[in-house]
């Protein structure tokens, strides 16, 4: 069995949630296998440290020219430290999506990404699932892992593993050139908006199901009810009804409140992606099988067109 | 600048259901229409944009069958100039590897500054652009959501969590994949189609593109789809039930106990 | 007749001969004059063609109505009766007028017959016509400086004011009626005191109070005023005559010519270019009005002839919430742009910049709903949807399209419905029905009925509207009517595609209908969208369809040869006040008002009140079609507006006869909070409730 690894993605000290959902994936994989986790960056003895918690053997390089993950001198570096045949766990967001694609050609393995489940690996063969069309269908996939593979885990399928603690090995001199054509220069933060959605406790989020830029009223009505700040998802931002810092989700923002309820919002994984901390999840969707329901607590199959304005009422009657 | 832009035909998932057939190895498929996949077109759009500023033409490929043309003559009628279909069965179940080694093959059969592709497409990989810059060794940036074009490089920004925006430089030639929302693609209506429609299209194929049939395909893919199939529900939510007053009563106990209502 | 008072003819200025300057002012003005018109008529020239010349009779008939009758004008009491009796006033002394030029030469000059009992009429007539224009000047005057009419104002986003012009004028006709009765006054003041044979003046005339007023003054005083208001009238008559060519007076030499060639036909739009084929529009370098050149002759007649009264913009449903677009500045700007790129001195400058984006904003190009309440209200005939269309036309062509449109366009091109929905479910509306009778699905060769029924798209797919084809089938049903459905084979009717400016779209669904709809043998088409009948009965143009009814049309006329009949309105019914809300494409386009009321009068007892706002001067609910999918820039919905319309007539239910009018209505109803207050319901389901009880 090929050594297995998974790239510790990590901010400000702190290490990403994805960083035990790729151990807990890696088990799937190979429940003996001894994982190794590999972070890089700049001064990150700390974040190492971290990551030495769970994974028996972390592979620290620590280089100046790594201090801003930017997937292509990062996989300069996992192309001269990794050994031939490795499989290789990413997080499928947005840094994933930037370097699996690349190392799995410069590795000479095979990518597969956006994996929701994993099955078992049969003799070279990785069995996983995956889905199509927007999450309407699934499909299983089979990989073949004889000269290692990269993949790209979908955020949040995977439960945090609890793993061994382990050491920190030194592999920044192994590194090599890190030399690169793209430069990182700077990130343009989202325009603040009139709320902090990532400090509400209650969240009123809407999505599509509103239908019109009008009815947004019924949704700030109910929000004003019962003392929560209004949310969307990214259709709703799209077409520019709300500002980008209302929009929850992978590519926007991610919040954790107690309740949230997502009224006419279908429920893809971007968007849901966007929602942590476990809170508990009210999804008011007239299809009843938007995958929203999947990951709510309750559920309500009605038009939030019609239902919203009755909830606020009797809201406001007590 | 030359820009080539690669794009796939789809199906057009608004609206329709879609259905796996009685086999399990495919979906239903006779009723559905097929468009291009919404982020190359953002792509073309982008492409046509820098070229109108810039000067330059731009190229769209596919890989696929002689349906796949219809989307090249729509992306021409908006305002790409050279359409280039890589077709042979040969590639027919090629993975991502294998359409992007077919793609590399068309790129060095040109001249091209900067290549585009969609961010991703039907099946969600998000794959070939960033493997098509590895075997050409360019630079790569994904999820561009803003170009601005320099001397001899562009400035980039990924859309990156939070709705922030990761700005880069990036050296050409390169390769970007673009997500929605970067520009306001333009309508392409049916005259636009016919305008274009005697233009010729090359189709190359294995030999045309130089490639071992036996490479790419079916056979070579590492990455196989083995099925389709609907995923058993899990246990999912508690659906409310009763009459409209009983579960607005329900849900609104729900919302007090779990301090939803202040 | 001797005379007290030396006539201009024969009069001298410090030695010089008065007829000199009665010679030299109108051969120079009528130069001048002439050179204006040229460079005016020079952009009508170089315009592309518009046919407009047929059916001569009923455009002489437009001419006597709306030119010479003056029809739209009480539409407006006030403004109408003043511009009425100015209207009048002008043509009454146009002859009097040219005489005095005459006079100037040759003092003794009058017209043939007028030196008869006839003159005797009409010279009478012609000084209680200045007096009256006169009175109506002054009276505009005090309306344009006092009470300003909210119509006439100028917004921030149209930079030029043109209420200068119209005090202008208003000052020149006043002072032609004044130097005429000045005139004619001081000669007849003169003849009494001398004691000689004067002309009769009309009492209380305004030449009768000048002659009053100086019976006692000196002779070289009513000489002095005499040629003085002579040479007064005579300057500022041809003032104004060069005048008016520079503004918006205009009209008052072009909207003869304007009205004879309005449009005659209702509903239907224009085609891509006079001249071309459907057949042939693939031949065409470009469609729709791209630039100024891309014109018609009289779309710039338009421009040339609106007189800034600002009834299209009043009646505009557009523009009373607030989007931005007001049809009386598409042709303000319109005649700006034109006079700014042919100055009558200087050379003409460059009209090959889009004018879309620059001229007329996207905006405001994409906001019309095409309801036709601004030409409905014109009074000298002017249009505007045809050229939102073909501006549209432009736009489409450039693939410049706002992004909410372009998925239900391109849904249309792939499933012949803006919702994307498969072309198989197209009748799955009927299901509901099967165990009461069957609706004939005529999707196979060989199926037939005498009767096609059009569903169009909104009612076949939208879960809502489907009640109102369920209701439609029931009552043909109910008639006894042998009728089918196309199924599958039907495509959206295209009214709208149309008229978003997706020419070739549009030309491809009604290539498929048609054939679908002959293939079907019916003998004749009925179909509860105003949308769908307008179009097939007004654009597709094809002479081997068979005739369509709207389902109102067909209702009553089945109520009244008793084949329907309509029960009372019931117990909960009987509280219900009902309205009419006439849907544009039924009423202003197809001059379809009586019918549906009287199928709502045909129910016993029912209470129906008007609305304010009625019949062709009914307000948009916000527009049908992919209207439904373009976000406008607006302060409130126009259906929200209706509704209080409604509400402020005292009823509680709007009926309306268009699938996309209850579709709006009945949002608006919630989005104005009136749920449980007001409803709305479409006829057919009205007539469901009744029927046969």
């Amino acid at each position: 069995m090929a050594r297995i690894f998974a790239y510790i993605l990590h901010s400000n000290g702190e290490l990403d949630d994805s960083a035990l959902e790729l151990l807990a994936a890696a088990k799937r994989i190979d429940p003996d296998a001894d994982v190794t986790a590999i972070v890089t960056g700049s001064g990150i003895d700390d974040v190492c440290g971290k990551a030495a918690q769970s994974y028996k053997t972390v592979w620290k390089i620590d280089n100046e020219a790594l201090s801003y993950p930017n997937a292509e001198v990062v996989r300069k570096a996992l192309v001269n430290i990794l050994p031939a045949d490795s499989i290789v766990l990413l997080p499928h967001d947005h840094f994933g999506m930037d370097l699996g694609p690349g190392l799995s050609i410069k590795m000479d393995s095979s990518f597969v990404s956006d994996v929701v489940d994993i099955e078992k690996v049969e003799g070279n063969t990785l069995k996983v699932i995956r889905q199509e069309f927007t999450g309407q269908v699934s499909t299983h996939v089979h990989c073949d892992i004889s000269s290692g593979a990269v993949v790209n885990m979908r955020p949040g399928v995977c439960q945090p593993a609890e793993g061994q603690a382990g050491e920190v090995v030194d592999k920044s001199g192994e590194a090599g050139d890190l030399s690169a054509k793209r430069k990182f220069v700077e990130i343009q933060e989202a325009e603040a908006g009139e709320v902090d959605i990532t400090k509400s406790d209650v969240l009123v989020s809407v999505g599509r199901g509103i239908e019109d830029e009008d009815n947004l009223e019924i949704v700030f009505e109910l929000a004003g009810a019962m003392g929560a700040d209004v949310s969307c998802s990214r259709p709703i931002v799209d077409a520019k009804w709300l500002e980008k810092a209302r929009q929850v989700g992978t590519s926007g923002k991610t919040v954790k409140p107690k309740l949230y309820m997502a009224l006419g919002i279908s429920g893809s994984f971007q968007h849901v992606g966007g929602v942590k901390g476990n809170p508990f999840i009210v999804a008011i969707n007239k299809n009843p099988k938007a995958p929203i329901f999947q990951v709510a607590d309750v559920g309500v199959e009605a038009d939030i067109l019609e239902f919203v304005p009755e909830l606020t009422e009797k809201i406001k009657e007590l | 600048m030359e820009i080539l832009v690669c794009a796939k035909r789809v199906p057009d998932t608004a609206e329709n259901e879609i259905e796996i057939n009685s086999a399990g190895n495919d979906i239903k498929r006779d009723d559905l229409v097929y468009s291009v996949n919404e982020w190359d077109n953002y792509a073309v759009e982008e492409a046509i944009q820098i070229v109108e500023k810039h000067g330059g033409s731009v190229t769209v490929v596919t890989v696929g069958d002689d349906e796949s043309e219809e989307i090249l003559r729509r992306e021409m009628a908006m305002g790409a100039e050279n359409g280039i279909l890589l077709t042979d069965e040969a590639f027919e179940g090629s993975d991502g590897k294998g359409i992007a080694a077919l793609l590399k093959a068309a790129v060095e059969k040109g001249n091209y500054d900067l290549i585009m592709t969609g961010a991703q497409a039907d099946e969600g990989y998000a794959q070939v652009g960033g493997m098509l810059a590895a075997m050409l060794d360019y630079p790569y940036a994904s999820l561009v959501n803003k170009i601005e074009v320099g001397d001899g490089k562009l400035t980039v920004g990924r859309e990156i969590e939070g709705g922030n925006i990761e700005i880069n430089e990036i050296e050409l030639p390169c390769v970007l994949s673009i997500q929605t929302g970067i520009n306001e693609p333009r309508y392409v209506g049916i005259r636009g189609i016919r305008k274009v429609a005697s233009v010729n299209i090359p189709a190359m194929g294995a030999s045309d593109l130089g490639i071992d049939p036996a490479s790419v395909g079916a056979d070579a893919a590492g990455v196989k789809r083995i099925d389709y199939f609907v995923p058993e529900m899990g246990e999912g939510a508690q659906m409310l039930e009763g009459s409209d007053d009983e579960i607005l009563e329900k849900l609104i106990e729900l919302l007090k106990s779990k301090g939803g209502i202040k | 007749m001797e005379h007290a008072l030396i006539s201009p003819a024969a009069y001298a200025i410090f030695g010089i001969p008065a007829v000199i300057f009665s010679i030299i002012i109108p051969i120079a003005a009528a130069a001048l004059f002439a050179y204006i018109i040229a460079k005016r008529l020079a952009p009508l020239v170089m315009a592309r063609p518009d046919y407009r010349f047929d059916r001569p009779g009923r455009r002489v008939f437009n001419v006597i109505k709306f030119w010479l009758g003056q029809w739209k004008h009480p539409r407006y009491m006030v403004a109408g009766v003043i511009h009425i009796v100015i209207f009048f006033g002008f043509i009454i002394l146009s002859i009097r007028s040219a005489e005095m030029v005459i006079k100037g030469i040759s003092e003794g000059f009058v017209f043939p017959g007028l030196n008869t009992w006839a003159g005797d009429i009409y010279y009478a007539l012609k000084d209680y016509a200045a007096t009256a224009v006169f009175i109506a000047v002054v009276a505009a005057f005090v309306r344009r400086v006092f009470f300003k009419p909210e119509r006439y104002t100028y917004p921030e986003s149209y930079p030029r004011n043109h209420t200068w012009e119209a005090l202008l004028v208003l000052g020149f006709i006043a002072i032609l009626m004044v130097a005429e009765s000045l005139y004619e006054g001081a000669a007849v003041a003169a003849q009494v005191q001398a004691g000689l044979e004067s002309d009769f003046l009309a009492p209380a005339t305004l030449a009768w109070f000048f002659k009053v007023l100086m019976l006692d003054s000196a002779n070289s005083t009513l000489q002095g005023a005499h040629i003085i208001s002579y040479f007064v009238h005579d300057i500022v008559f041809f003032t104004f005559l060069c005048f008016l060519p520079l503004g918006k007076h205009f009209h008052v030499l072009t909207s003869i010519f304007n009205v004879y060639f309005m449009r005659l036909d209702k509903g239907n739009i224009r085609p891509v270019r006079y001249g071309v084929g459907d057949e042939a529009l693939d031949t065409l370098e470009t469609f729709g009005v791209k630039t100024y050149q891309d014109f018609t002759w009289k779309d710039i007649l338009d421009f040339y002839t609106c007189a800034d009264c600002g009834r299209c913009s009043d009646n505009c449903p557009a523009n009373a919430v607030g989007r931005p677009l007001s049809p009386r500045f598409i042709s303000l700007k319109g005649r700006d742009y034109t006079f700014d790129h042919f100055p009558v001195f200087g050379d003409f400058l460059k009209t090959d910049e889009n004018i879309a984006g620059t001229v007329y904003s996207e905006d405001e190009i994409w906001s019309c709903t095409t309801c036709g309440a601004c030409e409905r209200e014109c009074p000298i005939g002017n249009e505007y949807i045809n050229k939102i269309v073909d501006m549209r036309r432009a736009m489409v062509e450039d693939g410049n399209v706002p992004q909410s449109l372009q998925k239900p366009l391109q849904c249309l091109e792939k499933r012949g419905n803006p919702y994307g929905k498969m072309e198989k479910k197209r009748a799955d509306w009927t299901r509901e029905l099967a165990e009461e009778f069957e609706v004939k699905v005529l999707e196979k060769k060989g199926g037939s009925a005498d009767t096609l029924y059009f569903v169009d798209s909104v009612s076949a797919y939208d879960e809502r509207m489907q009640s109102v084809a369920r209701a439609t089938a029931r009552i043909l049903n109910f008639a006894g009517i042998d009728f089918g459905v196309l199924g599958k084979n039907e495509k959206d009717s295209g009214n709208e595609v149309r008229r978003f400016g997706e020419e070739m779209l549009y030309q491809e669904l009604k290539d498929q209908n048609i054939e679908a709809i002959l293939n079907s043998g019916a003998a004749g088409i009925v179909t509860a969208d105003p949308h769908a009948y307008n179009v097939i009965k007004n654009d597709y143009n094809s002479g081997d369809l068979p005739p369509i009814e709207h389902i109102s049309q067909f209702l009553c006329r089945n109520i009244k040869n008793g084949k329907i009949r309509l029960g009372g309105p019931g117990e909960e019914a009987g509280q219900k006040v009902y309205t009419y809300h006439d849907p544009c494409y039924l009423g202003r386009h197809n001059d379809i008002y009586d019918q549906p009321r009287d199928v709502i009068d045909a129910i016993t007892g029912v209470n129906r009140v008007e609305m304010a706002r009625s019949r062709d001067r009914s307000f948009c609910c916000g527009g049908g079609g992919l209207m439904l999918f373009y976000e406008a820039r607006e302060d409130e919905r126009m259906g929200v507006r209706r509704v209080k319309m409604a509400r402020e007539a005292g009823a509680n239910v709007i009926v309306t006869a268009c699938p996309f009018c209850l579709a709006n209505i009945e949002d608006a109803i919630k989005v104005a909070g009136l749920e449980g207050e007001m409803e709305a319901i479409d006829l057919c389901e009205l007539v469901v409730q009744h029927i046969g009880s």
